[in-house]
C-alpha cells in the first residue's frame, strides 16, 4: 500500500523509471512463442543448457559459500588500510565487465598463466574449455555478493554473545559453530541466493574463459546469445525461462532477508 | 554569467558545425565478416585517401551481423563470408540490387608459432589431448570446417565453438589452444600463428559476396566503396591479405 | 570447586584510545566486591581485563592460577579462565532455547548430563517451566535471571557481573536483586559485580571499590566508604557536603581561600564532611557561637519531601538541607542572598 503521499513530480520520475524495468520484460512476454515454448523447452539443446546452468551455478554457490564466509569473517575482523584494501579486492569483481574479469582468469589460469602454467607443465591440468572454468568464471564474478552480505551481517552482530560464549568455556570452533554461524543464517542465506541468481546470468567471463560448448560449457546466457542469430524463438524461450527463476527468487525473498544487505 | 553560458554554447556551435567550413561529410557503414578486416582496413584507408569519403566499418561473424540487420541496424555494404548469409538476406529484402562475389577464401589450419605439436594435417587434429578450437557451426567459417573435416573423414572434438573465426585464431595466438581451423587470409595476415596446408581435395573455397543494402542513405558512396573492393586496387589488396581474387 | 576458597589477586593496566586504566584489586572467595563509579570511570574496562577479553598489562593471579602476567608473556584466553560472565542485558543467545541457553557452558565441557543439570537449575529457580521457550519469548526480569543461572551452571571460580540490573524496569529490579542475592549467598568463588548504581552496590555487596577516572579512589565497607568520602562521587553517593584543604589545627583552608573553622583538624591535607542537616542558613548575619559563617547565595532548591535541600555557592560552597516551613518563612528562592552558618563541631576532618 502507498502511504505517504508522493509528490506529482516524484511520480512522474518513478514511472519512467519503472517502465523502464517493466517494458523489457512486458515484450519477453507478449512476443513470445507460446506455441513453440513447449517444443522447445524440451529441445534437448534447452534442456542441457539448463541443466549445466543449474549445476555450475549452484556448484559456484557451494563454493562461494566455503570461501567467501572465511573472507567476511577476516574482512569484519581487520581494520583500518588492510581491511580497506582487502575489500576492494574482494568486491573488485562486481565493478569489473565480466569479459574483463574473463580475460583476467585466462591471464591467471590460461595454460600461458601465472598459476595456470604451473598446473599445465607440472600436472597437465588445463582448466579453460572445461565446465570446472565456467564454474571459476561464475564463482569469480559471483562469490563478492557472498561476501559482503555475510560480512555486513557479522558487523552487526553484537561481539557480546561471542564474548559470552568464550566466558561459558566454548573454544574458537564451537563459538563459530553454535554462535555464530547460526547467528548469520539470514545474511548467509540472502547472501547464497543472490550469488546464485549472479551466477545463474553470468555470461562475459564464462565464454572468455571457459568458451562454449554445448553440454560442457554452452550455459543457458551463452546458448541465447547463440541462439538469437540461428532460432530466435529458442532464444526467446530460453530467456523467459531465466526471467521465470530470477523473478522467483527475487519474490521467494522477504525484505527481511534483502534487509541483511 | 547567463551571457558567458550565451557565448560559450555559440563557440561550441561553431566548432561543431565549423570543421571543414561547412561541406558535409560523406560516410558509407561497411558491415563485414570478420575475416575481412585486415584487407578492408586496408582498403578503408585507401578511400579516405583518393576520396573525400569517410568509412565506417564494422566487423563481426557474419551471422551477427545478419541478425543485426534484419533487427534494422542502418549500414550501407554488406560483406558477407559465404552465399547462404547473403541468399537470405536478398530473401529478406535488405538488399539493392544484385551481390557480387568479389573474393574467395580456402581454409587452413591455424597452429602455435613454431608448429610444437607437429600438426601436419586435419587427420592430426583428431589426436586425443589435442586443444582444438573451431568456429561455432552458424558462422561460415565453421561451416566450411565442418565440411572441410567430413571431406578428410577426420572426426574432431573442440574444446570451444567460437562466434568469429578471429576468436579460433586468438586462442591459438594466446596459447590456450593447439590448432583450429580458420581462414588461408586469416594466417597470412595475423603474424602470431604458424599454418599447416590443407590439400585442395579436402579444402572447402568459401565465396564472399558484397552487396549494397536498400535502406542506404548513401547510395553513390555505397557504390564508390563497392567498385574499390571489385577494382584492381582492391583485389590487389585482398590477394596481399591472402585471398583469391573474384 | 564447592567448598574451596579462591582469591582473585588483580593488578590491571589498560591503554585504550586515550583512556587509561590503572587498579590493583584483591578479592576473597565469598567476597562480593562491587566496583562503583560513574559512567567512564572505567568499570567494565576492568570485568573485561580480568575476563580476558581486553589486552592489559599486569598480573592477575585466580586461586593461586595465573591467568595473565605481562612480564612472563602469560595470557589464559577467556574460554580457558572458568568464569562467569553476567551482562546487562542478558544477551542470552537468540536461537537457543532457555535450557539449552543454561547448558551451554555444560556441552561446552561436554559434560554428558549438561541437560539435566540445566534443567535442575533452572527448577531452582522456579523458571523449570521456561525451559523450551526461546529468550525472546522472557520478560526482562525473567531474562536476565536465565542469564545468571547460564553464567553459574558451569560453577565458576569468578563470576563477573557488568551492571547487572541496570537495565530492568525499577519494578523488576528488586526482584532480580533478590534473586541475585540469594545465589550469591550460596556462590563460593570471587564475585564481583560493576555498577552505577549506589543502591545496587550497597545492597548486594560486602566491600565497595570506588573507580574514578581509571584509577581506585576508595576502598572498603559501604559504612566506611560513605561515612568518609574521598571523591565528589562518593559524596554525592553518601549525600553529605565534602571539601578539601590544608589544616591548621583548628582550622582549614579550602583551595579558594576561604577558612573552615573545625575541631583536632590535625596537620596537613585533610578531607572534611558536613552534613547537610548541619548547615544553617539565615537571611541576615547572625549572632552566635558558631565560628563558620560565611555570605552565599542560594543556587537551586530541590524538594524532597517535607525536606529542603538548597545548594549555596560561595567562598565555601555547600548544600543545606532545611524545613519547607523554614524556606517559606524566610522567603527562600533562587539567587536569594543568605548567610551559611555551620558548627565547628559538625565538621568531620579525617587525612586526606
Amino acid at each position: 500500500m502507498i502511504r505517504a503521499r508522493i509528490p506529482p513530480a516524484i511520480g512522474i520520475l518513478a514511472g519512467v523509471g519503472l517502465l523502464l524495468f517493466l517494458l523489457p520484460l512486458a515484450g519477453l512476454i507478449v512476443r513470445a512463442p507460446w506455441n513453440q515454448a513447449l517444443g522447445e523447452l524440451t529441445d534437448p539443446t534447452t534442456t542441457t543448457a539448463l541443466g549445466l546452468s543449474l549445476f555450475c551455478s549452484l556448484t559456484a554457490t557451494a563454493i562461494a559459500m566455503v570461501l567467501g564466509i572465511p573472507i567476511a569473517i577476516v574482512l569484519a575482523r581487520t581494520h583500518g588500510t588492510l581491511r580497506n584494501l582487502l575489500r576492494a579486492l574482494t568486491t573488485l569483481p562486481m565493478v569489473l565487465p565480466p569479459v574483463v574479469g574473463g580475460v583476467a582468469l585466462l591471464l591467471a589460469f590460461g595454460r600461458r598463466g601465472i598459476a595456470g602454467s604451473v598446473l599445465y607443465q607440472v600436472f597437465g591440468l588445463q582448466i579453460p574449455f572445461t565446465t570446472a572454468a565456467a564454474v571459476m568464471a561464475e564463482t569469480f564474478v559471483a562469490m563478492p555478493f557472498l561476501v559482503i552480505a555475510v560480512e555486513a551481517g557479522l558487523r552487526s552482530l553484537d561481539h557480546r554473545y561471542e564474548e559470552t560464549a568464550r566466558a561459558l568455556g566454548a573454544n574458537q570452533w564451537t563459538v563459530l559453530a553454535r554462535v555464530t554461524l547460526p547467528l548469520l543464517r539470514p545474511a548467509i542465506f540472502s547472501g547464497a541466493v543472490l550469488c546464485w541468481a549472479r551466477a545463474l546470468g553470468e555470461f562475459g567471463a564464462t565464454i572468455t574463459f571457459a568458451g562454449n560448448f554445448p553440454g560442457r560449457t554452452q550455459t543457458v546466457p551463452i546458448a541465447v546469445y547463440l541462439a538469437l542469430e540461428t532460432n530466435p524463438d529458442a532464444a526467446i524461450t530460453l530467456s523467459l525461462i531465466l526471467l521465470v527463476v530470477s523473478l522467483a527468487i527475487l519474490v521467494g525473498m522477504r525484505d527481511r532477508w534483502l534487509g541483511a544487505l | 554569467m547567463i551571457r558567458r553560458l550565451l557565448v560559450l554554447l555559440a563557440i561550441a556551435a561553431m566548432a561543431a558545425c565549423g570543421g571543414n567550413g561547412g561541406i558535409p561529410q560523406a560516410t558509407v557503414t561497411v558491415f563485414a565478416a570478420s575475416s575481412l578486416k585486415p584487407a578492408f582496413d586496408k582498403i578503408g584507408a585507401r578511400l579516405l585517401t583518393t576520396t573525400n569519403i569517410v568509412p565506417t566499418l564494422s566487423y563481426a561473424g557474419t551471422q551477427t551481423l545478419l541478425s543485426q540487420l534484419t533487427q534494422g541496424a542502418p549500414a550501407d555494404v554488406f560483406a558477407s563470408a559465404d552465399v547462404a548469409h547473403m541468399t537470405t538476406a536478398q530473401n529478406a529484402g535488405l538488399l539493392s540490387g544484385q551481390s557480387r562475389i568479389f573474393a574467395h577464401n580456402k581454409l587452413e589450419i591455424a597452429v602455435a608459432r613454431g608448429n610444437p605439436k607437429g600438426i601436419r594435417s586435419l587427420a592430426d587434429l583428431s589426436r586425443p589431448g589435442l586443444v582444438v578450437v573451431l568456429a561455432d557451426p552458424s558462422v561460415p567459417a565453421g561451416k566450411y570446417a565442418a565440411q572441410a573435416l567430413k571431406n578428410a573423414g577426420v572426426a574432431v572434438h573442440p574444446a570451444s565453438l567460437e562466434q568469429q573465426v578471429t576468436g579460433v585464431l586468438s586462442k591459438i595466438a594466446l596459447g590456450e589452444a593447439d590448432a583450429g581451423i580458420v581462414y588461408v587470409s586469416d594466417i597470412v595476415t595475423s603474424g602470431q600463428v604458424d599454418g599447416v596446408t590443407i590439400p585442395d581435395a579436402q579444402n572447402v573455397i568459401g565465396d564472399y559476396p558484397i552487396a549494397i543494402l536498400s535502406s542506404t542513405q548513401n547510395r553513390a558512396e555505397a557504390e564508390t566503396f563497392m567498385n574499390l573492393v571489385l577494382s584492381a586496387d582492391g583485389q590487389a589488396i585482398l590477394k596481399a591479405a591472402g585471398f583469391e581474387g573474384a | 570447586m564447592a567448598g574451596r576458597p579462591v582469591t582473585l589477586e588483580a593488578s590491571v593496566r589498560v591503554q585504550h584510545e586515550g583512556f587509561a586504566l590503572d587498579a590493583e584489586l584483591t578479592v576473597a572467595a565469598g567476597e562480593t566486591v562491587a566496583v562503583l563509579g560513574p559512567n567512564g570511570a572505567g568499570k567494565t574496562t576492568l570485568l573485561r581485563a580480568l575476563a580476558g577479553l581486553v589486552p592489559m598489562s599486569g598480573r592477575v593471579t585466580l586461586d593461586g592460577e595465573v591467568l595473565d602476567d605481562s612480564a612472563g608473556q602469560v595470557h589464559v584466553p577467556t574460554e580457558r579462565r572458568h568464569i562467569g560472565l553476567v551482562f546487562q542485558d542478558h544477551v542470552l543467545f537468540p536461537h537457543l532455547t532457555v535450557l539449552e541457553n543454561v547448558a551451554f557452558g555444560l556441552r561446552a565441557q561436554r559434560r554428558r548430563d549438561a541437560g539435566a543439570v540445566a534443567r535442575r537449575w533452572l527448577d531452582d529457580a522456579g523458571l523449570g517451566d521456561r525451559a523450551s521457550a526461546l529468550p525472546r519469548a522472557l520478560s526482562g526480569g525473567q531474562a536476565q535471571r536465565v542469564a545468571l543461572l547460564r553464567a553459574l551452571a558451569t560453577e565458576p571460580r569468578l563470576l563477573l557481573l557488568d551492571e547487572p540490573l541496570s537495565s530492568l524496569d525499577v519494578s523488576v529490579r528488586a526482584e532480580v536483586r533478590r534473586e541475585l542475592s540469594r545465589q550469591l549467598a550460596t556462590f563460593t568463588g570471587v564475585r564481583i559485580l560493576v555498577t552505577h548504581d549506589p543502591l545496587e552496590a550497597i545492597a548486594l555487596a560486602d566491600r565497595l571499590v570506588v573507580l574514578e577516572g581509571g584509577a581506585i579512589v576508595q576502598s572498603g565497607t559501604p559504612d566506611e566508604v560513605t561515612a568518609r568520602p574521598r571523591s565528589r562521587f562518593v559524596a554525592d553517593l553518601a549525600g553529605v557536603n565534602l571539601l578539601r584543604g590544608q589544616a591548621h589545627g583548628d582550622h582549614i583552608v579550602l583551595s579558594g581561600g576561604a577558612s573552615v573553622a573545625a575541631v583536632d583538624a590535625g596537620d596537613g591535607e585533610v578531607f572534611a564532611v558536613v552534613h547537610p542537616r548541619a548547615v544553617a542558613l539565615y537571611r541576615t548575619r547572625p549572632d552566635g557561637t558558631p565560628r563558620n559563617v560565611w555570605r552565599g547565595r542560594a543556587d537551586s532548591i530541590d524538594l524532597h519531601g517535607e525536606r529542603v535541600r538548597v545548594r549555596v555557592k560561595g567562598p565555601v560552597p555547600l548544600v543545606a538541607e532545611v524545613t519547607r516551613a523554614a524556606v517559606r518563612e524566610l522567603g527562600l528562592g533562587a539567587g536569594a542572598e543568605v548567610w551559611v552558618v555551620v558548627k565547628a563541631t559538625e565538621v568531620s576532618v579525617y587525612p586526606a
